[in-house]
């Protein structure tokens, strides 16, 4: 029996990722990182700013995320995203410029504690890509 | 009847009035491809979500404190309508069948003894709505900068919405766009995304989801992403209306222009052999007398 199952990444404007030889995912889910494999219970959850890495035949691919929901289901695993980057194709200064402007965030002085939790969160992945 | 100066004027007007709209046509032509499938690119992620939160409300466990993004303020009193048209005018009549159908929902909530607000997403909506109902526009929203329909606009709109909803400034929200069916067909729509109407849950499942975190808690933070991707899917369908609506319009234009060139050349030829035939018997009749 195969070990494989299929992920479908979607951003608002595209189909960003469809891969069907997929045999771990890694997503940072709201309350911690969640590895998933085949024949995951059926769930749905949400992310948190960080990386997703997806471990297939043809090698391992790492995103950078700010925000999405996962739904896992009759092994298709789907992820809702409106901020995705692919990290082998991301430039340092595009790194930068996400840094920066989550950094404004935090500082902002009217923000309410999540946002100021994502952003503070934002950062610290951002920073140990750099 | 005109004469030959004039009617040549005239001909030389309508030529470049029809190079003109055959210019616009082949534009729209161009852009209409481009937004037509970044409509189909992007119906994928509004479908999905749409089936998350159905198997979210279906799976939501105390009804009653469900969020109110969801079950709606509990009173059906101050109607939200936003409604949304192109920033630019020549494209048929795409703005002017938004408009009806949005004039007819006011009416109706005017009959209703309901009260009404109203946000405007494009200028020419705006202009057509303000001086009948000038008084009820709250906002007026604008994208003219931006090139193409993209998230980040939608996610603005989005978000004034759901400040005002969370003010208590309304209690029910409608968005009106055009639904690109073809080039020649687009519908106009008016579709409810506060509280959101989950009836048509044709394909609704029976697995059951494990949550992580609970349910309300996706639910408060997966409601308002999912207005704002209505939003973008309603300005993805719109922006490929337009085009649409714009390149039969124009090619309308066009075809109307070659005819009316046809009649004045007829007409110009007919004229000119007119004034032909008068010379010639002048000269002739004067020949003879002699």
């Amino acid at each position: 029996m195969s070990e494989e199952f299929k992920i479908e990444i979607v951003n608002p404007e595209k189909s960003f990722l469809s891969k069907d030889d997929v045999t771990e995912v890694i997503v940072p889910a709201f309350e911690g990182e969640m590895g998933i494999l085949k024949d995951h219970i059926s769930i749905i959850s949400f992310l948190k700013p960080g990386i997703i890495t997806i471990f297939s035949k043809s090698g391992e691919d790492k995103f950078y995320v700010e925000d999405g929901i996962v739904e896992f289901k009759s092994n298709n695993l789907s992820v809702l995203t409106s901020s995705i980057f692919n990290l082998k194709e991301m430039e340092k200064s595009k790194l930068q410029d996400l840094i920066k402007t989550a950094e404004e965030e935090s500082n902002k002085l009217e923000i309410s504690d999540q946002s100021k939790y994502l952003a503070d969160q934002k950062i610290e992945v951002l920073k140990t890509l750099n | 009847m005109a004469s030959l100066d004039d009617l040549k004027k005239r001909i030389t007007s309508v030529k470049s009035t029809q190079k003109i709209t055959k210019a616009m046509k082949m534009v729209a032509a161009a852009k209409l491809k481009r937004a037509q499938e970044s409509a189909e690119k992007g119906r994928p992620y509004s479908e999905k979500m749409n089936n998350v939160i159905l198997n979210l409300s279906n799976g939501i466990s105390d009804k009653d404190n469900a969020p109110k993004l969801l079950s709606g303020s509990g009173k059906e009193q101050i109607h939200l309508c936003v409604v949304m048209t192109s920033d630019r005018g020549l494209c048929g009549g795409f703005n002017a069948n938004i408009i009806k159908k949005a004039k007819s929902h006011f009416a109706k909530l005017a009959r209703e003894g309901k009260e009404l607000k109203i946000v405007t997403v494009g200028s020419k909506g705006n202009d057509q709505l303000k001086r009948a109902y000038g008084d009820k526009i709250i906002e007026n929203i604008s994208f003219k900068n931006s090139k193409n329909a993209n998230y980040f606009d939608a996610d603005k709109v989005g978000k004034i919405i759901i400040e005002k909803f969370e003010k208590e400034e309304f209690d029910i929200c409608t968005i009106f766009y055009n639904q690109f069916k073809n080039v020649i067909t687009q519908i106009p729509q008016a579709q409810q995304i506060i509280p959101l109407n989950t009836v048509d849950d044709e394909n609704k499942s029976d697995e059951t989801y494990e949550f992580e975190p609970d349910e309300d808690e996706i639910l408060n933070n997966l409601l308002p992403k999912n207005i704002s991707t209505q939003i973008f899917k309603a300005m993805l369908e719109n922006s490929a209306s337009e085009q649409g609506a714009r390149m039969s319009a124009m090619d309308n234009a066009t075809r109307n222009a070659g005819e009316m060139v046809d009649k004045l050349t007829i007409e110009y030829n007919r004229s000119r052999q007119a004034a032909i035939t008068k010379e010639l018997i002048e000269i002739i009749s004067g020949a003879e007398s002699l």
